[in-house]
Order: C-alpha cells, then sequence, then structure tokens
C-alpha cells in the first residue's frame, strides 16, 4: 500500500508545500506517489515527478479540472484511493476544501493541519487556536490528513519519477466554477515568505496601512500580512490575514507593527524564526513573543526603521 | 426554503483553555461556553435571507449534552423558528456529527443547510464538507457572500490569496467565514421569549448511528512557550541585532 499526495497547483506551477508535504509522507517508509489534477498540466506533473522521494505521479487531465471543484477532485480521489493507506497534502484553503469529502466518502476520519507524525498512525496537533497540542491515533484503514507545511523540511528537487494518467470521473454537475480574484500582488506570497512585514489596528486607516508599511515591506522583499482587527476594520484584505482563521506564516523575520498580539494572532505567527515587534503600548502582549520589541510610536519608528535600510 | 444550522457548543473564545494535570484532556470544568462564533456568522445569514423573503424557516440544530440548550435558546433569541437537540454525552467527532446531521436532513429536507466553516475547539473544519459528500450535495465552503436567485445560490469563498465564485445548485451544504456578516447582538426580551419555545430533544442512541470516536485521544500537552526576547531601545539598535542573525539582510 502507498502514499497518495494531492498537489497544490495553479496549472503552471506547482506549489512549493508539495515538497513539504513529501517529506511528511516519509514518515510511513512507503512508495510516494503524487496526483496532479489539472487540465492539460504536463508542466506541473514535470515538476512533481522531480521532487525527491516521489515513485510516482498520477496525472489527471480534464477539461473540468482547469479549476477544480472540491467535489470533482473529492471524486477522482476515491476513484483511486483502493491502492493507498495514506492520502494527505499541505494544508491549504483547496485541501482543507477537498480531503474532508474525501474522508466521509471512504467513511475515515480526517485528521487536520498535522504537526508532527510519530508513527503507529499517531500525530501531534493543535486545538484551541494552537494553545495545546494533542496526541491523537486514528484506527482508520486509511488515513486522512493534511500536514503544516512549514513544520516540514522541503524535499530536494533531485528525483525523477513516472509519470502515469488515470481516467477522471466525469464533472459533479451541481457545483457550477465562475470566477476568481486573485490579489495582484509583486510581492511574495504571504505562506512561503522569507519576511513578513504585518500590521494591526493601530495603523489607523487602509490608507496609512498602505503608506506605512507598504515602502518597509518593498525595501525588505517582504510580504505584507495583517491581524483580524486591522481586516474588520477595512484596513487591509482579508486574504493577507495572519492567524488561527487566516494564513498560517513561519519566515525568517516576522515584523509587527501596532499588532496587540491575541492569541488568535500569534497562532499564525509563532513559528517565525525571528520576531520584532514595534508598538506604543509596553504591555501589549505581543512582546512575550517578540525577540526583539521596540517601545515607540509607529509612525516615527516605522519611517526611520525604511529609510535606515539599505 | 428551509434552512437548517447546525450550531456546536464550545469554550468562549475569551476563555485560555488549560489543562488537566494528568495530561488526558483539557480541562472545561465550569469554563464559559457560549455558540460557536462561525456558526453563529451561518445563522445569522439564514436569518437574513428569511428577512429577504428568500427562507421560509431557519431551523437550528445542536448535538451534545442537555447543556446545549443554551446554544439552542441563544439561537431561537437572534430569530431560528425551531430548535432541535440531538442529545448524547458522547464525544462526538465531525465525521459522527456529519452522520447524524445527514438523518436530520433527510427528516427536515431543508433546501440549504448551513454551518460554521470550523468549531474553535477542535480547529477540525471538516463537518460541513463531510455533510456535503454523505448527502451527495454541492458544497460551498468559507462562504464570504451568498445569494440566492431561484434554485442556484451563488457563494463567493475566501480562498489562500483571493476569492473565489461559485454557483450551487440547491439543496447544498454552506459553511461560513467571519466575514460573510456580522451576527446581531441579543436582546434581552428576545432572550427571555426564546425561553418559553420547545426545543425538540432526539436521543442519539434512537438513531443508530456509529458516533464511536475514529481518532483517540493520547494525551494534551502546553505548546512550546516562545520565550519573550529583549526591548530596544531605537531602531539603529533594532538594526544591529538583526543584521548580527544569520540569513537577515537588512
Amino acid at each position: 500500500m502507498s502514499i497518495l499526495i494531492i498537489a497544490e497547483h495553479d496549472g503552471v506551477q506547482l506549489s512549493p508545500s508539495v515538497q513539504q508535504a513529501v517529506t511528511a509522507a516519509q514518515a510511513w517508509n512507503s512508495a510516494i506517489h503524487v496526483l496532479v489534477a489539472g487540465n492539460a498540466a504536463d508542466a506541473v506533473a514535470k515538476q512533481a515527478a522531480s521532487i525527491y522521494g516521489v515513485e510516482r505521479v498520477i496525472q489527471a487531465n480534464a477539461l473540468h479540472l482547469e479549476k477544480p471543484i472540491a467535489e470533482d477532485i473529492a471524486n477522482l480521489i476515491v476513484s483511486i484511493s483502493q491502492d493507498y493507506k495514506v492520502i494527505l497534502a499541505a494544508h491549504s484553503s483547496f485541501s482543507k476544501n477537498a480531503l474532508p469529502r474525501v474522508a466521509a466518502l471512504l467513511d475515515v476520519a480526517m485528521i487536520s493541519d498535522v504537526l508532527e507524525i510519530q508513527g503507529n498512525n499517531t500525530y501531534v496537533r493543535s486545538i484551541y487556536a494552537g494553545n495545546v497540542l494533542t496526541t491523537i491515533q486514528s484506527c482508520d484503514a486509511v488515513q486522512v490528513l493534511t500536514v503544516h507545511g512549514s513544520n516540514f523540511n522541503s524535499a530536494s528537487l533531485t528525483g525523477s519519477a513516472e509519470i502515469i494518467s488515470v481516467e477522471t470521473p466525469s464533472t459533479f454537475n451541481r457545483t457550477q466554477w465562475k470566477s476568481e480574484i486573485r490579489s495582484q500582488s509583486e510581492r511574495p506570497a504571504l505562506s512561503s515568505a522569507k519576511i513578513v512585514v504585518s500590521g494591526g489596528r493601530s495603523l489607523g486607516s487602509a490608507e496609512r496601512f498602505e503608506s506605512v508599511l507598504s515602502p518597509l515591506a518593498s525595501k525588505l522583499g517582504a510580504a505584507l500580512g495583517a491581524t483580524r482587527a486591522a481586516v474588520d476594520a477595512g484596513y487591509a484584505p482579508n486574504d493577507i490575514q495572519v492567524g488561527q482563521t487566516g494564513v498560517v506564516v513561519a519566515p525568517e523575520l516576522y515584523i509587527a507593527i501596532g499588532v496587540s498580539g491575541a492569541i488568535q494572532h500569534t497562532y499564525g505567527m509563532k513559528d517565525s524564526k525571528v520576531v520584532v515587534a514595534i508598538n506604543q503600548d509596553p504591555e501589549a502582549p505581543i512582546f512575550q513573543v517578540a525577540d526583539y520589541g521596540l517601545v515607540a510610536d509607529l509612525f516615527d519608528a516605522v519611517p526611520a526603521l525604511t529609510a535606515a535600510i539599505q | 426554503m428551509k434552512i437548517l444550522v447546525a450550531v456546536k457548543r464550545v469554550v468562549d473564545y475569551n476563555v485560555k483553555v488549560r489543562i488537566k494535570s494528568d495530561g488526558s484532556d483539557v480541562d472545561i470544568d465550569g469554563v464559559k461556553m457560549g455558540i460557536n462564533p462561525f456558526d453563529e456568522n451561518a445563522l445569522e445569514e439564514a436569518l437574513r435571507l428569511k428577512e429577504k423573503g428568500l427562507a421560509s424557516e431557519i431551523i437550528a440544530i445542536s448535538l451534545g449534552s442537555a447543556a446545549n440548550q443554551d446554544v439552542l435558546r441563544h439561537s431561537l433569541a437572534m430569530g431560528a423558528d425551531r430548535a432541535i437537540l440531538l442529545e448524547t454525552d458522547a464525544d462526538l467527532q465531525p465525521l459522527a456529527v456529519a452522520k447524524l446531521l445527514k438523518v436530520m436532513v433527510e427528516r427536515e429536507k431543508p433546501e440549504l443547510i448551513m454551518l460554521g466553516k470550523q468549531a474553535i475547539d477542535d480547529d477540525a473544519g471538516q463537518t460541513g464538507q463531510m455533510l456535503a459528500a454523505l448527502l451527495d450535495y454541492p458544497q460551498g465552503t468559507f462562504a464570504s457572500s451568498i445569494q440566492k436567485e431561484a434554485n442556484i445560490l451563488t457563494v463567493t469563498r475566501e480562498v489562500d490569496g483571493g476569492t473565489e465564485t461559485l454557483a450551487l445548485t440547491l439543496p447544498a451544504v454552506v459553511t461560513a467565514d467571519l466575514r460573510l456578516n456580522e451576527p446581531r447582538f441579543v436582546k434581552l426580551p428576545n432572550l427571555m421569549m426564546a425561553r418559553k419555545k420547545p426545543i425538540e430533544t432526539i436521543d442519539v442512541t434512537t438513531l443508530v448511528i456509529a458516533v464511536a470516536p475514529r481518532l483517540q485521544l493520547i494525551q494534551v500537552a502546553e505548546p512550546p512557550v516562545r520565550k519573550a526576547g529583549i526591548k530596544v531601545n531605537s531602531v539603529e539598535e533594532l538594526l544591529n541585532k538583526l543584521r548580527a542573525h544569520e540569513g537577515i539582510l537588512v
């Protein structure tokens, strides 16, 4: 019995999180296959085949997989599931949409956002917004799980797996994909950026969120993030929200600006290597998780910081 | 259109949960409980559909012990027409909840089933998708906006890096993101009136669904605590500290 990894991609580029999922899958010491579902996503299949440790790439080609819906992805996975004891993907809005559907169709539990795989189908994951770690064991015949990508190293791109094709079940015609809006940004993707500059409600307006944080982020080549409070206040778009209900990041450097440090937010950034906090309130909880804290008016300190960076 | 809204009773989001001293589980004895915030968004949206004349009846359903009556009273006070409690003391995991909800969907035949996108206790985020799978229904998860026209529900979903819009043919399952709406405040007179409304209680054992947990809890622990570092006094000092770190070029 093998391991099946569900690849996330945009039709052209494989998500780097697939390399992390491959490392996670090594825990079972079994053959690793990667499913690439798309419409003529040959380039993506080739990228998946180059991940070290992957034995086979399974390519499913269909027009309706161009912008895949969870219903079609789930039916496709179930159609090839009989060969697999583990079905996994990196945790993302794509996988958390589709994999619970797979688990229910297979009548097994699903384990979401696994932090650590301990063997014997035992996992560590967090509950209560990261305040508690649970160790759980699954007694199901098939393991369906998503893994917390940043907790696993990226497998190298030195492999050469075979690529085979599979039949795709017909489309689930009661769900129609209509449109999408992708945030247009010159900046690196938030989830994989090496540096993240994040702003809170203290920025005070959307204009100031942009005018204060953007120059710093640009100079650092950083992604922009925001707290839920800043998003709810309309200062920043929802898709850059860092936290329990948003994106979870683990960059080399996380700069929290005017961020109070609610547990729902720190859940999303506490695995960052170095954390800097700039906040006027010396009692702000963000300082308890920051390596370097600067108690200052952000409207003075951030432009000064931006100016001082070459 | 009848809408079934599933509401979970969870530890209040402001409470920092403690762990039992033997590490066997979390200790939630005597802790403040309430309706899962995402489920409240789901209920609010159902009520708004009814207020627009697009829904006829809103049924709130909760699963768990008799204590779950409080979230059902809250739901009735918000405006739900009926409340159902599937009563059990068993530990219900998402797959079991989905199976029990399926039985109730088959009984009530709603055209739309709404839930929160995740519960803030187990952070699993699975029940809606599982229910949709078991019913073979379309699913619209992490919804930040929904619109109904005839038997088509247009759902805008919050996804990594943007939004996506789907058209679902009803009946369907939708899970709510916090951005879907701002739930109304419950007024005291409504809460008083809700106390007098009946809650239909069904003993889960009568539904003959296997609900035993598939995931065994081995232990719980505190996560490693990130230690507070130092305070710096100036931007210059901050930059000097950062430059001393390998791999950070600022």
